[in-house]
């Protein structure tokens, strides 16, 4: 470990793994977000016969950006793979069957999604459930590989317990964001559905996060020092402070919506979008400077300089391009999802 | 038992083969989508925009089954083959990274609003989209293409410590033999779209389907093919021979020609025999391989016995390439008959049609063959003369590897299935729906596919 190079002043090639650590994290959180939002409203599909036209409204919400949003993680799994390879290596040998499972799930709400609406239709309920089963492996799967991460890839029993919990609080943590987005996005008898999932999933969150947090710095005793060390403490702790009003004041708008004239329709995912944010950064703040807890810092697994900065000058050109046009594809799309047509 | 390297080879094999089935087809179709709507735009004749109303949401399945069995490809790396990324990663890395950042984003967006926008976004910006979305595609194999080729034909780098950096990347991207594959690849690109877009048509009008704009989009299919299959054999025989001055080794095994010799002869069929290091059963052309290969009736060609221990498997390139080449002419002839019965006459016969049906997936096949040639071509390494596939395999266990082949061939037989199903149903639906006349391209029927709103995209 030499988290000590944080203390000297840095050179060119000591600062290009903290860009990219940097650009990694964002790439994260950008898709725990845009792909978070969209597996949720997957796991969220209420699958009785007389739900089809709500399935149809919630699917219609996410469709011009549900393969955008995958395309995060590929680019996260990529800087990853570009920028740390030897973590890379070392984080999905440890994750295989659990990536693999993932990558079903991704594979079958992907299809599903198209097939759905092209097959016959008396397959569309089959691949409606493929879509709701994919959702719901994808999280289940990506929860649990974020608790082995947390815990050091440790494949003891309580390690494993903790890993099934993550994965439980992941999926809530999806269907809170999917919810609150449906809030946004649709109108009448399933907004008042979606509301209610909301609250609901908002409190599971809670639950999942407060676990998370207690869990976390008890069993890496690195990650306590840091949070509970005066003087950083008392600005550190401003984290799960925020948080927690965060989820108290959704928890209590969300009561009292929808209200008149729909104000406030979007405030919510606002909000859920802030607690991914505070969650976040909370872990990176955990772990930073090393990619695989324990094992791997970002200096000792970067790739070669030159390469770096290759990639780097695209980066840095086409990451705000990206950016501009998610923008405008966002904005071509505002509105509520009801009048969303195909084609 | 097999053991991780076998299947960790057949993973990925399987991947990639199941994989490319679909960028084969979308690279060039969304050209021809593009092609459909500017002509829409252009001549306001509302055929362009219903036979680009069909072929869009042919486009999105196929694109969405592209797409999600690529993301698999972006994790076997590192998790099958970590011995790829600590060699040639630093080469490897940056090159995927382009394509992420330049392509995945770019088509994954604007296909978006390609699919769902048309009513939301001005008529040119719509076009826009669908051009852009067509840039991404081209853009995604330039990448990927640029990477495989390097594999095939590394240059522009140095060895430090045991590992590889790059010294220039423009002579890493442009390397030898990367403007062949690439012009190779997206032509093979072009026939493919343009058989399966002649093909599916076909089936409509067959199918009893009275309409104008299946018979637009299947003179459109015939011509291209028509057009590119002749340029496709010309640059095939160029990039023959760029083969045959980097990689002697694997044209020797396409062509079983086991000793150098003089004036070396075709074989049309033969069994080759590796452990005799023979062929059987030959039906050969006298001088004609040491014509074709080095355009002289007594040329020299090296033989296997020059690479012995370091030369690729001998069968699978030698029939490989011949099944490539046997569809390749295939598809020359039936474009050319195609076109010359349709300026004979306005309708093609329904031996014709039947004909077409039957080549719709012929690229595949084309397309598959040519990259079994090209990739066990290269064996036995990975990166040719710096990295042995078998150096770069996972520590894993056969156990795990095995258990997510076995997940990923049970999917890909049942979405193979269901996205030929899906073709069928959808091609029978544009049958039986009335045709519509259009002012604008306004939108009808929603993603539902319900039966009440499911008349889109009718012609």
């Amino acid at each position: 470990m030499n988290a000590e190079i944080l203390n000297e002043s840095l050179t060119y090639a000591q600062w290009l793994p903290i860009i990219f650590i940097g650009l990694m994290g964002l790439a994260v959180l950008i898709y725990a977000i845009l792909d978070g939002y969209d597996l949720g409203v997957g796991i969220l599909l209420p699958m009785q016969s007389r739900d089809e036209a709500q399935r149809d409204t919630m699917i219609a919400s996410i469709g011009p950006f549900w393969d955008a949003n995958e395309t995060w993680l590929v680019l996260a799994v990529g800087i990853l793979l570009i920028a740390f390879p030897e973590a890379h290596s070392m984080i999905l040998m440890h994750l295989y069957i659990p990536a693999a499972l993932m990558l079903i799930g991704l594979i079958m709400r992907g299809v599903a999604f198209d097939f759905r609406a092209k097959a016959a239709v008396d397959l569309k309920l089959t691949w409606d459930r493929t879509f709701k089963a994919g959702s719901l492996l994808t999280t289940l799967t990506q929860g649990y590989m974020l608790g082995q991460y947390v815990m050091g890839f440790d494949s003891h029993w309580n390690a494993l317990l903790f890993s099934c919990l993550s994965a439980l609080g992941v999926t809530a943590a999806y269907s809170y964001v999917g919810a609150a987005w449906l809030v946004m996005k649709t109108e009448g008898e399933l907004q008042r559905r979606a509301v209610r999932w909301a609250r609901r999933a908002g409190r599971a969150t809670f639950l999942g996060v407060v676990a998370v947090s207690m869990v976390n710095p008890l069993v890496n005793p690195g990650v306590f020092d840091r949070w509970f060390t005066y003087p950083l403490v008392m600005f550190v702790l401003l984290i799960p402070t925020v948080c927690f009003a965060i989820f108290v004041f959704n928890d209590r708008l969300l009561k009292r919506m929808p209200k008149e004239n729909d104000r406030h329709c979007r405030v919510p995912f606002f909000l859920t979008v802030a607690i991914f944010m505070l969650c976040f950064s909370g872990l990176a703040f955990s772990f930073f400077p090393e990619i695989v807890p324990g094992k791997l810092d970002i200096w000792e697994a970067a790739s070669a300089t030159e390469s770096l900065t290759f990639i780097l000058v695209g980066a840095v050109i086409v990451v705000p391009l990206i950016i501009a046009y998610t923008a405008l594809a966002y904005r071509v799309f505002l509105g509520k999802a009801t009048a969303l047509k195909y084609h | 038992m097999l053991d991780t390297l076998v299947l960790s080879r057949i993973q990925f094999a399987a991947n990639i083969s199941f994989h490319i089935l679909f960028p084969a087809i979308t690279m060039a179709l969304a050209w021809i989508l593009f092609f459909f709507k500017l002509r829409y735009d252009r001549t306001d004749n509302p055929v362009w925009m219903r036979a680009y109303r069909f072929w869009v949401k042919v486009f999105a399945l196929t694109f969405a089954l592209g797409v999600v069995s690529g993301i698999t490809m972006s994790f076997q790396f590192g998790t099958n083959w970590p011995g790829f990324m600590e060699n040639v990663g630093n080469i490897a890395g940056p090159l995927l990274g382009y394509e992420v950042l330049t392509a995945f984003f770019l088509e994954a967006t604007f296909l978006g609003i390609m699919l769902f926008g048309i009513d939301r976004v001005p008529s040119w910006l719509h076009t826009v989209s669908a051009l852009v979305v067509a840039i991404g595609t081209s853009l995604s194999a330039f990448w990927i293409l640029a990477l495989n080729s390097w594999m095939q034909t590394p240059a522009g780098f140095e060895i430090r410590d045991g590992v590889i950096h790059a010294t220039s990347w423009l002579e890493v991207i442009f390397n030898p033999s990367f403007p062949y594959r690439y012009t190779h690849m997206m032509l093979a690109s072009g026939l493919t779209a343009a058989f399966f877009v002649a093909g599916l048509s076909a089936y409509r009008i067959l199918k009893g389907d009275e309409k104008l704009a299946p018979r637009l989009a299947l003179k459109t299919g015939l011509v291209i093919a028509a057009i590119l299959a002749p340029v496709q054999a010309y640059v095939g025989d160029l990039h023959g021979l760029n083969t045959l001055k980097h990689q002697p080794q694997k044209v020797a095994a396409m062509e079983a020609i086991w000793e150098t010799q003089r004036g070396a002869p075709l074989l049309l069929f033969a069994i080759p025999d590796e452990k005799e290091r023979t062929n059987h059963a030959e039906i050969a052309v006298p001088h004609l391989a040491s014509l074709i290969l080095t355009h002289e009736v007594d040329g020299e060609i090296r033989g296997l016995d020059e690479f012995e221990g370091n030369h690729p498997p001998v069968a699978p390139l030698f029939f490989g390439f011949r099944i490539m080449v046997g569809m390749g002419i295939l598809m020359l002839l039936t474009a050319w008959t195609g076109c010359y019965l349709l300026i004979k006459r306005e309708e093609l016969p329904r031996w014709m049609l039947r004909v077409l049906v039957g080549m719709t997936f012929s690229g595949w096949a084309a397309v598959l063959a040519g990259w079994y040639v090209t990739e066990i071509g290269r064996q036995p390494w990975l990166v040719t003369g710096i990295l042995r596939t078998a150096d770069a395999v996972t520590p894993l266990a056969p156990t795990n590897v095995g258990f997510s082949l076995a997940l990923y061939l049970t999917v890909y037989v049942i979405l193979m299935y269901a996205y030929i199903h899906t073709l069928k149903v959808m091609a029978l639906k544009a049958v039986k729906v009335e045709e519509f006349e259009t002012e604008s391209p306004s939108s009808e029927g929603t993603t539902s596919g319900l039966p009440g709103s499911a008349e889109e995209g009718a012609a």
